[in-house]
């Protein structure tokens, strides 16, 4: 239980930077880590207790233990290729940004309002 | 040699021997997708860190002038499309798509398992291809001020 | 048979596009061109045989709960028409406007991205792919909104990219509890196992009308609306304000409140109360602004704010007149945009104060847009009045007379930014004189088509039509547990 929590506190963390934090950068972590924290969750979601790894090897038997979910893996896979591409394309959005305002301050870059 | 961009003597040294067992890795990691972790995706980022690795230690127009830019440009989009046609011929063959048309062969052999191995490569190659393009473009922009869109 | 060939197409097309394409745009142009056409053929013929029934395509040649299925009924194929026949025009537009901004091939490659996302999402049957096909579309959506390189393009895509990012992660906090309490992804079991257990439904429920909510552009979650909106290109304009916000938002919303859920009363009841503020504050937002497309931007939260309410209301009448209104809404919203474009590529600017009268230099231009106002005021015989109306008389009919008020208020203040758009940006008091304005041929081809469109579409709500194309939408919408039985035969 105690681990869903810290969990969930994770993804506070990353919301909390996304909301107060006023460097580009800085916002750009914060969005990775909310990440971080959805991914451990689907993996957390397919323990189960006493199991092997989801992998058959030559000369080994599995028994009656039962193995983790393997589906989940394969949507955080997923999840963190796409994580990627959106992490690279706000890199490359702040570089431009930074080219045409000369600074990183959130504060400071407000043309567009109303 | 020249001393005036990149890292210092030491790093170039061990980055000429060591990048090679890193393009290994990588492939190895995609070649076994279906036998162990790893497959298609991970293998692809090992090889596109080792061309980062050469890009970190010896500037980018050494890079530049190393491997051809403009044919691993293309070779991205290629390598979608083909994973594309590999699907297509499996609506042709075995009527769904991307439905498995190779042998399956034996358990445990490297070539077994019909379809995966090779949409492992393809995509291996598509992700190696697709990151490192980004990171050459991010790094080649910073230096000429007012690049291109 | 043809499902996977509504991904295949405009799949392949952006990996040619990016293949064969070297500095010049000529093979980019023609390889969507015929692209375009081609989805758009084939979505009219699977609308037109799709009838009552459901399709249902098992990828890789497993079963059903062991792999990604497809399944097309006949309110996807009504968003795939919808889909094709705004990119089509949306294309024609686009051939002379980016020559004239800056031509690339890399913009064509884009938009092919955004129309396979858009594609897979409304075809898909499985809740992981899902997400996958909206990050496909979100991504080339952030691109193309900074495809002008203009300093506040920017500021608007990363705002956008952002927004975007966060509902991406509340929906795969959603997915992983969906998952946890039922062990599968596919949307018509998710719909079998899960009445059981009401905690899971009001949780996830709660994640996904955040995260889908801030798609379609619902009032609290709208903030990235007005500024991605009015700073992109014209024809990206329109086909995220036409196309997207609904395919994404209001397709997704449906589909998984209807269909898997069972349409909880709660939820119905926050639908329509979120439909009512978006209708009434983003219309007196509207009121007050001087930029032509920030108006219409949002004009737009006004307007999904009314098939938000008709969603909410429930019954089979107001079912109707919502999805009749994501039709409407498509056509006379990227009609409009194709106005503003226009206007701004002539006269370079897009401030209401600085327009005059435009009559002469653009008449299609003109005539288009008052065609346009007339049908998203609500004037008969425009297609806009019935939709408007139905939705009305339905919450009128259900005993919800406080929201039937909100919602005829909300029409008159349409009518009022409207007219203030066509006193001030089209009949002003100086006449505006310039030489040699050149407007593509494709520009004016689409407005026509879509103004065309605008009048023809009303003739879908007279009975003997209406029992062929509009009725077997409905019905796969509010027969809400069929859809498991049409999906698994069982």
């Amino acid at each position: 239980m105690t681990v869903y929590l810290l969990c969930f506190a994770l993804l506070l963390v990353g919301i909390y930077g996304l909301l107060v934090k006023r460097d580009l950068i800085r916002i750009i972590i914060a969005s990775g880590i909310m990440g971080y924290a959805a991914n451990l969750m689907l993996i957390l979601f397919a323990y189960r207790r006493g199991g092997l790894y989801p992998i058959l090897e030559k000369g080994k038997t599995v028994g009656a233990r039962v193995m983790v979910d393997p589906l989940p893996q394969a949507l955080v896979l997923t999840s963190i290729v796409i994580e990627l591409g959106i992490t690279a394309m706000l890199v490359a959005l702040a570089i431009r940004l930074f080219e045409k305002n000369k600074t990183f301050d959130i504060t400071k870059i407000k043309r567009l309002s109303g | 040699m020249n001393q005036e961009r990149g890292l210092t003597l030491i790093a170039k040294t061990v980055t000429r021997i060591s990048v090679w067992l890193i393009i290994l890795y990588g492939i190895y990691i995609i070649l076994h997708g279906h036998l162990s972790p790893g497959g298609g995706f991970a293998g692809g980022v090992v090889i596109a860190l080792a061309f980062l690795n050469v890009m970190l230690t010896f500037g980018h127009e050494t890079v530049t002038r190393w491997l051809n830019i403009d044919f691993l440009h293309d070779l991205e989009p290629a390598s979608g499309a083909m994973y594309l046609a590999v699907g297509i011929l499996g609506i042709a063959i075995s009527g769904s798509f991307l439905a498995n048309f190779l042998s399956k062969g034996t358990l445990f052999n490297l070539v077994s398992s019909g379809n995966i191995l090779v949409l492992n490569i393809i995509i291996g190659i598509k992700v190696a291809m697709g990151l490192f393009t980004v990171v050459w473009t991010l790094a080649v922009f910073r230096l000429y001020e007012g690049g291109e869109e | 048979m043809i499902l996977p060939f509504f991904i295949i197409i405009p799949l392949l097309a952006a990996f040619l596009i990016a293949m064969i394409s070297g500095n010049r745009d000529y093979w980019a142009i023609i390889v969507s061109v015929l692209t375009m056409i081609s989805l758009a053929v084939l979505a009219l013929f699977n609308f037109g045989t799709i009838g009552g029934k459901t399709i249902v395509y098992e990828m890789g040649a497993w079963k059903i709960p062991y792999t990604i299925c497809l399944t097309v009924d006949a309110f996807s194929a009504f968003m795939l028409v919808i889909i094709s026949v705004i990119g089509l025009t949306s294309l024609m537009f686009s051939i002379y406007y980016i020559k004239h901004r800056s031509p690339s091939w890399k913009y064509y490659a884009l938009f092919m991205l955004l129309i396979t996302g858009m594609n897979g999402v409304v075809v898909t049957g499985d809740l992981f792919n899902l997400f996958v096909f909206m990050e496909i579309a979100l991504f080339a959506a952030y691109a193309l909104v900074s495809y002008g390189s203009h300093a506040e393009e920017f500021e608007a895509a990363f705002k956008y990219a952002i927004m975007g990012s966060i509902s991406s992660t509340l929906v795969l906090v959603g997915i992983a509890v969906i998952y946890s309490a039922t062990s599968t992804l596919t949307m018509a079991i998710i719909a079998e196992r899960l009445p059981q257990n009401l905690k899971v439904m009001y949780w996830s429920g709660g994640l996904f009308l955040a995260a889908f909510g801030l798609k379609a552009a619902i009032m609290p979650f709208h903030a990235w609306l007005p500024d991605a909106h009015s700073s992109a290109p014209a024809p990206i304009s329109s086909m995220l304000s036409g196309v997207l916000i609904k395919a994404l938002g209001i397709y997704v919303l449906i589909r998984l409140f209807y269909n898997v859920y069972g349409a909880p009363p709660i939820f119905l009841t926050i639908f329509m109360v979120l439909g009512s503020i978006s209708i009434i504050v983003a219309s007196f937002l509207a009121i007050g602004q001087w930029d032509f497309k920030r108006l219409l931007a949002y004009s737009s939260i006004s307007q999904v704010g009314f098939i938000l309410l008709g969603i909410g209301i429930g019954t089979p009448l107001a079912i109707f007149g919502a999805v009749f209104h994501i039709l409407n809404h498509a056509i006379f919203k990227s009609l409009l945009f194709y106005n503003a474009g226009t206007v701004e590529m002539v006269l370079g600017t897009r401030d209401l104060r600085k327009m005059g009268n435009l009559t002469h230099i653009l008449p299609y231009t003109t005539t288009t847009s008052m065609i346009a106002t007339l049908s998203v005021a609500g004037i008969p015989p425009f297609s806009g009045f019935f939709s408007k109306l139905i939705i009305i008389i339905a919450a009128i009919a259900a005993g919800y007379p406080v929201y039937g008020g909100i919602a005829i208020v909300g029409s008159l203040l349409t009518l009022v930014y409207f007219m203030k758009v066509q006193r001030y940006g089209f009949h002003g008091e100086k006449i505006i004189e310039m030489e040699d304005i050149k407007i593509g041929w494709g520009m004016r081809a689409a407005m026509i088509v879509l103004a065309v469109l605008c009048l023809a579409t009303s003739i879908l709500i007279i009975p003997g039509i209406k029992e062929f194309t509009l009725d077997p939408v409905v019905d796969a919408i509010i027969n809400k547990t069929g859809y498991i039985t049409r999906v698994l035969g069982r």
